[in-house]
């Protein structure tokens, strides 16, 4: 019997679907006991993200074909997910999806969170070409994640999953 | 699972049922088709639906547990009613990135509002869930603040509104990082990291329109005068608000008020405008239940579905 954690390891992304939840870093905890109940503990990424439900129901169904009678779904809040857990072979496919991936999220001192006139000063690489000469076309895209970007040498357009 | 042909003739077998039985997932049913089986990534009922499904949430020691409920329903209706608002430009945004924007911020407030109102009914006990909470009260029953609930108007009239409600909500929520009630401290970690784009999000526009042209200028210059009535109630803390300030679980809105006329002023400096003139009344009413008809009108939208069919499940 292959085990839970292997098991649950290979669930995809709904939405992102080039990844599985454990690239994503969704997937926090896969715990097994000795009478085969399972706990799967995932966090979401956006507190609106409208694929959580899908996600568990993907997680109950596998685990339910690999053999496991009893599992449970867990949420878990805190900490908060951010796109630095996306490890390196979850960005290397995002950029062979042709989806830039995140950059690395800047720490900030406490107190208040400083506004932001202009365009963003990020620099974010073309999946398409490689070019650097890129421009940021909305902050918002066809998911939560994700940002709507140009490549101004290969003038195609690409997504961005923004750093959170 | 079955294809589906929307050309196909319905199969003769459904016309040979006696009176009363219903075919059984028949090809000419897409619905049925989906539903085939025990698959649960089809959401009917599988029992996913819950948004603390599996988080711990017992009231801290030392905390008033219908106090408690009471400020995740401020806070939760806050982003419910703003959220209703910014999905109403659905269809109706100037450009289909801004639709897009917009609907992605509405999202984002509608999983806070979720997460709040959940946590509101597991708090007081009653057992409500949020489609209770947000479906089944009547407007004197919402404790938003009056600025979320007013009418859209134009497009700079919605800047204007994003821009105080965002910046607001943000230092409202940085405070409340460090709560003594960990559903509350964990929604504002993750409400900060949201909330930042919203707000850089309505800035540059507020830069953009009021330091463009001079009839877009003027447009954001009436839709802060339009915004700046329910600012003041902002900042005024509701009874219960007040109380669990000393009990370490609320942030008080009086303390933020710094941090917000220091974003609004370095804005309006950027777009060349200044702080329209006028004010309104600074009490807790939206907290308190009292609101505009503006909030009536929304509801009888938001609820119309799941009041005209009680307990309907798709």
């Amino acid at each position: 019997m292959v085990s839970a954690r292997e098991v649950a390891e290979t669930v995809a992304d709904p939405e992102l679907p080039m990844l599985t939840l454990a690239d994503l870093g969704i997937l926090r905890e896969v715990t097994e006991d000795e009478d085969g109940a399972v706990v799967v503990t995932i966090t979401p990424t956006y507190s609106g993200c409208p694929a959580m439900e899908v996600i568990r129901a993907d997680l109950y169904a596998a685990l339910r074909a690999a053999g496991y009678a009893d599992v449970q779904i867990r949420t878990l809040l805190s900490p908060a997910w951010t796109t630095d857990w996306i490890g390196e072979s979850g960005r290397r496919k995002l950029a062979e999806a042709g989806i830039a991936p995140p950059g690395p999220v800047r720490e900030r001192a406490g107190g208040p969170v400083p506004v932001t006139l202009g365009p963003p000063r990020r620099r974010v690489t073309c999946p398409n070409c490689g070019a650097h000469d890129t421009e940021e076309l909305s902050r918002f895209g066809s998911t939560a994640c994700k940002a709507l970007w140009r490549c101004d040498a290969c003038r195609e357009p690409f997504e961005h999953v923004k750093e959170l | 699972m079955t294809t589906f042909d929307p050309h196909a003739t319905p199969p003769a077998a459904d016309t040979d049922l006696p009176a009363g039985e219903v075919a059984d997932a028949s090809p000419g049913n897409a619905y049925e088709a989906l539903n085939e089986g025990d698959d649960p990534r089809w959401a009917y009922g599988t029992g996913f639906a819950d948004p603390l499904a599996g988080v711990d949430t017992r009231v801290p020691d030392g905390v008033d547990a219908a106090d408690l409920a009471a400020y995740c329903l401020m806070l939760g209706d806050d982003a419910l009613v703003m959220s209703h608002r910014l999905q109403e430009w659905c269809t109706r945004a100037p450009e289909l990135e801004e639709e897009v924007a917009l609907a992605n911020i509405a999202l984002d407030l509608l999983g806070q509002a979720r997460l709040l109102l959940s946590r509101a009914g597991t708090a007081d006990g009653s057992g409500r869930d949020e489609d209770a909470l947000a479906f089944l009260r009547d407007a004197g029953d919402f404790r938003n603040v009056r600025l979320a609930e007013a009418v859209n108007g134009d497009f700079g009239h919605a800047m204007a509104r994003l821009l105080v409600f965002s910046t607001w909500r943000l230092a409202l929520l940085g405070h409340l990082t460090g709560s003594r009630d960990p559903v509350l401290a964990a929604v504002a970690v993750k409400g900060v990291k949201e909330l930042t784009y919203h707000r850089d999000y309505a800035a540059g526009w507020v830069v953009r329109l009021g330091d463009g042209t001079a009839y877009s200028r003027e447009r954001m210059r009436e839709g802060f005068a339009a915004v700046w009535p329910f600012v003041p109630e902002l900042f005024v803390p509701h009874e219960v608000e007040s109380r669990l300030v000393v009990a370490g679980v609320a942030a008080d809105p009086a303390t933020v008020r710094a941090e917000f006329d220091a974003v609004l002023d370095q804005v309006l400096t950027a777009a060349t405008l200044t702080r329209p003139p006028g004010t309104g009344p600074a009490e807790p009413l939206g907290r308190a239940g009292t609101h505009t008809e503006a909030l009536s009108t929304l509801l009888s939208e938001l609820q119309d579905i799941a009041r005209t069919h009680p307990e309907a499940t798709w």
